[in-house]
């Protein structure tokens, strides 16, 4: 019967029980985007090193999963590496970001055509000039470009020379030179892909790469470097979310606090009623309480429904820009964020409710 | 002041003795109720009545546990509200007491099934009483019992707000101003259906009103004035409180 009462109470005023849970469902859906996008890019960003075909990865050895200096290792070690027994192929990668989230690199297409066993054209063909560009499908779709169109970026006019399927390096791939020169970083390298003659012997080149390089560069197996491309592995995205996390928490409390104080105000004879009847304060809070509950969920449901369809949309109109996938294991999480956020929002407006006078409350007009 | 605790509280409903309300507002003191005693037997039908500051609907709190009194004793079924807290106060309403009120205080949201089961819900108690059907058909809202208050007439609110007051089989029904928003053929048959409750089941009833006719039904008047009762059933006025 208790619940009954709640669900009616709810239902009794559903312009604003609606209206709230949309709030929450809106801060949901907010946060499911963020950590799938936040996913998706890491991920991504794993299967494109995957798909290089690389069995160790050198990089600029500062503790950090993402370079964020375009060009912190001299090109020189390149060439110590490619000196080192067991290396079957090395080849250097300069990575500049390009519309804020996706990024171009620049390499030596042959060089890296024979490492990672080449590119799969689906138009054109290899960049052969220095203003020649190779783009991926997804972008290609998304723009509509295709081989012989004329691409702005990086503040540099490139010819398309070709479309390729995509999942290894960037989206946009140009030849190292012309990048290192547009980026002012000539003579320098990103990361360096590394191939070995015996993919067994991975873990102990790592091992090697990191005491001849110690202080210098840092070696990761690809399944290391895969492992790494996760919220967990990156300190700053954690602390990101958690702030983004707390914002929208304090922003679920202010919502559902004004709608149960507003509720506890119009709702003061009923609350009299009850109390008239032996409802003790415990059962009135507890009241409160199971409709802030219920807010939250109704508001989770729909958070769920809007991430679904954002995914949708973003996939749609910028499959190429935003790789944002479902996180289904981290919807129980968004539920316990938007019921933190109700749960504080009614224990002011609860307690409020359960200290009234009953016989003011009945008196109230 | 004749504060006399009750040698056996059996036969006596409630028992009020010397009890005295003082409300204090700022720093001035409104003396509500000035040792007040009164006696009602089980069963009985009592109306007391009196102007508006007469000091009733402070005697109807109290008497139903929602103010605690500044002095004096207090009886109910045995049960000595002076002793008791605010939380067995509270508990008391929910098993002890019914109260019916001018403006039904049904709550909205909930059908008149839902409003009656409410207070069953509250009290913990999950079977309906028996005979509680016949109550039912008694107040003739047999068949309104799954309309919403505003769906339902005054006088079928009140009905449902008697039948409310009634399910935990509370051991006095306070009722205040019962008729008092109702038209006179609601408020005829609402008081006729207090009085036939009274006579059927035994119910005990204190009501409160303004009004002489309403007064009428009971079987005892109790007359009150400046916090104080005058006149009690017999036609004795208390020469002391005039």
């Amino acid at each position: 019967m208790i619940n009954k009462l709640v669900i009616e109470n709810l239902k009794h005023r559903w312009v604003r029980t609606l209206g709230s849970a949309l709030i929450v469902g809106i801060l949901v859906a907010s946060i499911i985007t963020l950590i799938g996008l936040s996913r998706g890019m890491l991920e991504e960003s794993a299967e494109r090193a995957k798909g290089t075909g690389a069995d160790i990865v050198l990089r600029r050895d500062t503790g950090a999963t993402i370079a964020l200096q375009t060009g912190p290792i001299s090109e020189k070690f390149l060439a110590l590496v490619r000196k080192q027994p067991h290396v079957a192929q090395a080849v250097g990668v300069l990575t500049q970001s390009v519309e804020v989230i996706t990024s171009m690199n620049g390499v030596n297409i042959p060089e890296f055509e024979k490492l990672s066993g080449g590119f799969h054209y689906l138009e054109g063909g290899p960049p052969v000039g220095p203003d020649d560009l190779i783009i991926d499908q997804a972008y290609s779709r998304q723009k509509n470009l295709h081989p012989g169109d004329t691409v702005k970026l990086l503040n540099h006019d490139w010819h398309l020379a070709g479309v390729v399927e995509g999942g290894m390096l960037a989206r946009f791939v140009v030849r190292l030179d012309t990048l290192q020169k547009d980026t002012e970083n000539t003579g320098r390298l990103t990361l360096i892909y590394v191939k070995l003659d015996d993919p067994a012997r991975t873990d102990a080149e790592v091992a090697y790469f990191n005491k001849l390089f110690a202080g210098d560069l840092k070696a990761n197996s690809m399944a290391e470097l895969v492992s790494m491309f996760s919220i967990s592995s990156i300190p700053q995205l954690q602390v990101f979310i958690k702030v983004i996390t707390g914002m929208w928490v304090a922003v679920g409390f202010l919502v559902v606090f004004l709608s149960m104080y507003t509720a506890v105000i119009e709702r003061t004879r009923e609350i009299g009623i009850l109390k008239a009847l032996g409802a003790k304060p415990g059962l009135i809070v507890d009241l409160l309480m199971r409709e802030a509950v219920l807010l939250a969920l109704v508001g989770w449901v729909l958070g769920i429904g809007m991430a679904l369809v954002a995914r949708q949309v973003i996939v749609k109109v910028a499959p190429a820009s935003l790789n944002v996938i479902n996180v289904p294991d981290f919807w129980p999480w968004a539920a316990l964020i938007a019921l933190t956020g109700a749960l504080l929002g009614a224990i002011y407006p609860g307690i409020k409710a359960a200290r009234h006078d009953a016989i003011e409350a009945l008196s109230y007009e | 002041m004749s504060s006399v605790p009750p040698a056996n509280p059996v036969p006596e409903i409630i028992e009020v003795y010397g009890l005295r309300k003082v409300y204090h507002t700022g720093d001035v003191d409104v003396e509500a109720l000035r040792s007040v005693d009164l006696s009602v037997k089980r069963g009985e039908f009592v109306a007391i009545v009196g102007p508006s500051g007469s000091g009733k609907s402070t005697l109807f709190n109290i008497l139903g546990g929602l103010a605690p009194p500044t002095a004096g004793e207090i009886w109910i079924d045995g049960i000595d509200l002076r002793q008791m807290t605010e939380s067995e106060r509270t508990e008391m309403r929910q098993r002890q007491v019914g109260f019916v009120f001018q403006k039904y205080n049904l709550l909205p949201t909930l059908t008149a099934r839902d409003n009656i089961l409410l207070a069953q819900a509250i009290a913990g108690i999950k079977t309906q009483p028996v005979g509680f059907d016949n109550v039912l058909k008694m107040l003739g809202i047999t068949n309104r019992m799954g309309h919403k208050p505003r769906a339902l007439s005054g006088g079928e609110q009140q009905r449902v707000a008697i039948a409310r007051a009634l399910v935990n089989q509370p051991a006095i029904l306070l009722a205040d101003e019962p008729t008092g928003n109702l038209d006179t053929a609601n408020s005829n048959a609402v008081l006729q259906l207090l009085r036939d409750l009274n006579r059927r089941t035994g119910q005990t009833i204190l009501m409160i009103t303004h009004n002489p006719e309403a007064a009428a039904f009971a079987d005892r008047i109790v007359y009150m004035r400046d916090g104080t009762i005058v006149q009690k059933g017999d036609g004795e006025i208390d020469g002391s409180a005039v």
